[in-house]
C-alpha cells in the first residue's frame, strides 16, 4: 500500500452527510461505474465529472453522516480517491471507507488549510496531512494497527478471504458451528 | 457536566466486554465482539458478493440473521427489484430462514423489535444507520455497511472500538401533547449531530423508567442522528414484559455499574417542555414548536411514518386527533405503519378510515416517504411536516425541499392545518 498520497484537492463543508453524496433515487444502483456519475450531486455537483484517480477530499465535520450506504464510498473507489482528509467522520462512513480500503483520516484542523484545486499530501506513516500549494500541514494520530492492516491487505474482502484460507488450510479441531 | 470518574462500567462497556469474551472493556480499546443478531434489507444485496469473493460458503449461525426488506416494497422500480431477487436467491443458497418478504413486511427495525430478535445483553448490528433502535432492549445495536456484513455472516463476529459513553438522564413529566419524539428533539438540540460521534448513548432517569418500549425505540432510534454508536436503556420490568412473549433467544440482561464512568452527562427536565420540531436541513436545528407554527410555515405534504414514529401507539395518538377532521386543501398526508402487523392492526381498529375519510393515503408498511428513493418524493420548493429522523438537503427529494420534524401528533395537526401547527392548538 502506497503510504505517501498525493493529489489535487476537492473541498467540502461540514456534515456532508449520504444523502448529499449519493442520493436515495439511486440506492438501487449495483454497479460502482454507474454510481460514480452521481457521487456528491448535492454537495458538489462539478466532482463527478471533474475528479480523477488520486484526488484527495477534504472535508470539514461530521463527514459522511446518516445513512449506513456504502454507495457513497463505493463511488469514490470507483473514482479512485486517494484519501478522504476530515476534521471528523461519522461512524459508518469511516468503517465503510477502511473496509473498502480508502484511507480515511481524521486530522482536526485540516479542512482550515485547504481551498479547493489546491495539491495535498498525505503521509499515513509520519501522520501529517500538507498543503503542498501553500505550505500549511496538520499532525493526525496515526491509524490503529489494525486498521493499518486492513487498508494493507486491500481492504475487508482481501483480509477476511485470507482468514478464512488459513483456515481452512489448517490442520486441527473443525471450526466451531452447528 | 463532567461526572465523578468511578470505577464501575457502563451498559455499553459491559456488554462488549462480555461480547468480546473479556472480564472489562474500557473506552478506546478494539473488542472483537460476537454478534447475537445480524439483520440486512434491501442494501444486504451488496452484501453478496464481498461474501462470496471472502471466500466464504456457509453463514456462521442462519438462525441469528434476518433480512427484512424494506424501502421499497413491493418494488418499485427494475433496480429494486434486482436486489429483492438478489437477496432471495441468497437467502436460499445459504439457508437463511427468516427473510420477512413481501406480505409480512415491515421496516428492518420494527421487525427486530416486534418479533423479539434482540433481547437485553445482545450485540445487535443491522445494514442501517438506524440500528441504533434497538439499543432500547439494553442491547448495543449498531449500523454497518454491507461489505463488513459480509464479513459478519462469514465470522460471526466483528471489530468495534469501545465507545466512551454519555449519560442523558431525564426528569419530569411530559405535559398533553408532548411526547418522547419532542424529547429526542429537544435532546438533539443540545447535544448537536456530532455531540455523541463515535460515543453510547445511555438513557436514565424517573422519565425514562416510566417510558413504554415504543417510546424508547423513538429516542434510541435519534441516537444515530447524534452521530452515536448506540443509544440505550438499561433493561427493566419493562423491557423484560415487552420480550417475555416474543423473545427468540434467551435474555441475558446486565445493567451499568452505579458507579461507572460517563465521558459527561445531560441533564434534561421535561417538565413545562413544549412541543419541538427540527428545522431544515438538520436534525439539530430544534426550536420549539409554538414558536414556528407563529411563523405560518406553510406544507405541502405531512408523513407520518419511519421507524422512529410509525407504531401502532402513534398511528393511534394521530388517528385520535385526526378523528373528524379533514386534511388540508393542497396538502398530500401519507400515512405508512412501520409494518404489516401494525397494518393489520390499523385496519382491526379503524384506524386505516380515519385517515383515508381525511383525505389521507394510508399506504402498505415500508420506508415509504423518509428518504426520497421510493414515494412521497418532495418537488423543489416543497415543505413537508415529518414523523422521520431527518431533513438533510436532497433527503426526501429535491435538494432545496424543506422537511420539519415533529411528533406524530404535530404532524396531523400540521395536515389539518396546512402549515407547521402545535398539536395542542388544534381547534
Amino acid at each position: 500500500m502506497q503510504t505517501v498520497l498525493e493529489g489535487r484537492v476537492w473541498t467540502l463543508g461540514r456534515d456532508v452527510d449520504t444523502d448529499q453524496i449519493i442520493s436515495g433515487k439511486y440506492l438501487t444502483i449495483l454497479d460502482p461505474n454507474e454510481l460514480k456519475k452521481h457521487v456528491f450531486e448535492i454537495a458538489l455537483p462539478e466532482f463527478a465529472a471533474g475528479a480523477r484517480a488520486g484526488d484527495l477530499i477534504v472535508a470539514g465535520e461530521n463527514f459522511g453522516s446518516g445513512s449506513s450506504r456504502e454507495h457513497a464510498p463505493q463511488a469514490m473507489r470507483a473514482i479512485g480517491v486517494g484519501a478522504v482528509v476530515a476534521d471528523s467522520f461519522a461512524r459508518i462512513f469511516f468503517r465503510n471507507a477502511i473496509n473498502l480500503g480508502i484511507p480515511a483520516i481524521e486530522a482536526p484542523g485540516v479542512r482550515a488549510i485547504f481551498t479547493q484545486g489546491d495539491t495535498g499530501r498525505v503521509d499515513l506513516g509520519a501522520g501529517r496531512v500538507t498543503n503542498l500549494t501553500s505550505g500549511a500541514s496538520v499532525a493526525f494520530p496515526p491509524l490503529p494497527h489494525h486498521l493499518l492492516e486492513l487498508l494493507e491487505a486491500g481492504g475487508l474482502v482481501e483480509k477476511v478471504r485470507r482468514e478464512l484460507a488459513a483456515t481452512a488450510a489448517a490442520p486441527g479441531p473443525a471450526r466451531a458451528g452447528p | 457536566m463532567t461526572t465523578p470518574r468511578g470505577s464501575g462500567a457502563t451498559l455499553a462497556e459491559k456488554i462488549l466486554a462480555r461480547s468480546g469474551g473479556l472480564e472489562r472493556a474500557v473506552p478506546g480499546q478494539i473488542v472483537e465482539g460476537r454478534v447475537d443478531l445480524a439483520m440486512m434489507h434491501e442494501q444486504g444485496a451488496q452484501t453478496v458478493a464481498p461474501f462470496h469473493q471472502m471466500g466464504a460458503t456457509r453463514v456462521w449461525d442462519p438462525d441469528r440473521v434476518v433480512i427484512a426488506i424494506d424501502h421499497w416494497v413491493p418494488a418499485s422500480t427494475e433496480g429494486a427489484a434486482v436486489l429483492h431477487r438478489i437477496l432471495r436467491k441468497f437467502a436460499e443458497e445459504v439457508d437463511l430462514r427468516h427473510f420477512y418478504d413481501v406480505g409480512r413486511h415491515g421496516i428492518c427495525h420494527q421487525i427486530l423489535a416486534e418479533d423479539g430478535w434482540v433481547v437485553p445483553g445482545d450485540l445487535a448490528v443491522g445494514t442501517d444507520s438506524h440500528t441504533n433502535m434497538l439499543g432500547a432492549m439494553g442491547a448495543v445495536a449498531t449500523g454497518i455497511g454491507p461489505t463488513e456484513m459480509a464479513a459478519v455472516l462469514a465470522l460471526g463476529r466483528l471489530w468495534l472500538k469501545v465507545p466512551p459513553t454519555i449519560s442523558v438522564r431525564v426528569k419530569g413529566r411530559f405535559g398533553p401533547g408532548v411526547t418522547a419524539k419532542d424529547l429526542v428533539l429537544r435532546i438533539l438540540g443540545e447535544v448537536r449531530t456530532t455531540g455523541a460521534q463515535y460515543r453510547a448513548v445511555e438513557f436514565a432517569g424517573p422519565t425514562v423508567e416510566r417510558l413504554s418500549m415504543p417510546e424508547r425505540f423513538t429516542i434510541c432510534n435519534m441516537t444515530t442522528e447524534m452521530g452515536a454508536k448506540t443509544g440505550m436503556v438499561a433493561p427493566d420490568a419493562t423491557t423484560a414484559e415487552f420480550l417475555a412473549p416474543i423473545a427468540k433467544h434467551p435474555m441475558r440482561p446486565l445493567l451499568p455499574d452505579p458507579d461507572a464512568t460517563y465521558e459527561r452527562t445531560v441533564e434534561v427536565d421535561v417538565d413545562g417542555m413544549p412541543p419541538m420540531v427540527a428545522c431544515p436541513y438538520s436534525p439539530d436545528n430544534v426550536r420549539p414548536l409554538p414558536e414556528v407554527a407563529r411563523e405560518h410555515v406553510r406544507i405541502d405534504q405531512a408523513f407520518l411514518g419511519s421507524c422512529t414514529n410509525a407504531r401502532i401507539e402513534d398511528l393511534r395518538e394521530g388517528a385520535a386527533l385526526m378523528r373528524g377532521r379533514k386534511v388540508a386543501r393542497g396538502v398530500r398526508f401519507i400515512v405508512s405503519p412501520a409494518s404489516t402487523k401494525i397494518y393489520e392492526q390499523c385496519l382491526k381498529e379503524g384506524i386505516v378510515e380515519v385517515f383515508t375519510e381525511a383525505g389521507a393515503v394510508f399506504t402498505n408498511s415500508s420506508c415509504s416517504a423518509c428518504f426520497g428513493g421510493n414515494m412521497g418524493i418532495l418537488a423543489p420548493e416543497e415543505a413537508c411536516a415529518s414523523s422521520s429522523n431527518r431533513n438533510f438537503p436532497g433527503r426526501m427529494g429535491a435538494k432545496e425541499a424543506r422537511i420539519y420534524l415533529m411528533s406524530p401528533a404535530a404532524v396531523v395537526a400540521s395536515a389539518v392545518e396546512g402549515e407547521v401547527a402545535d398539536p395542542r392548538a388544534l381547534a
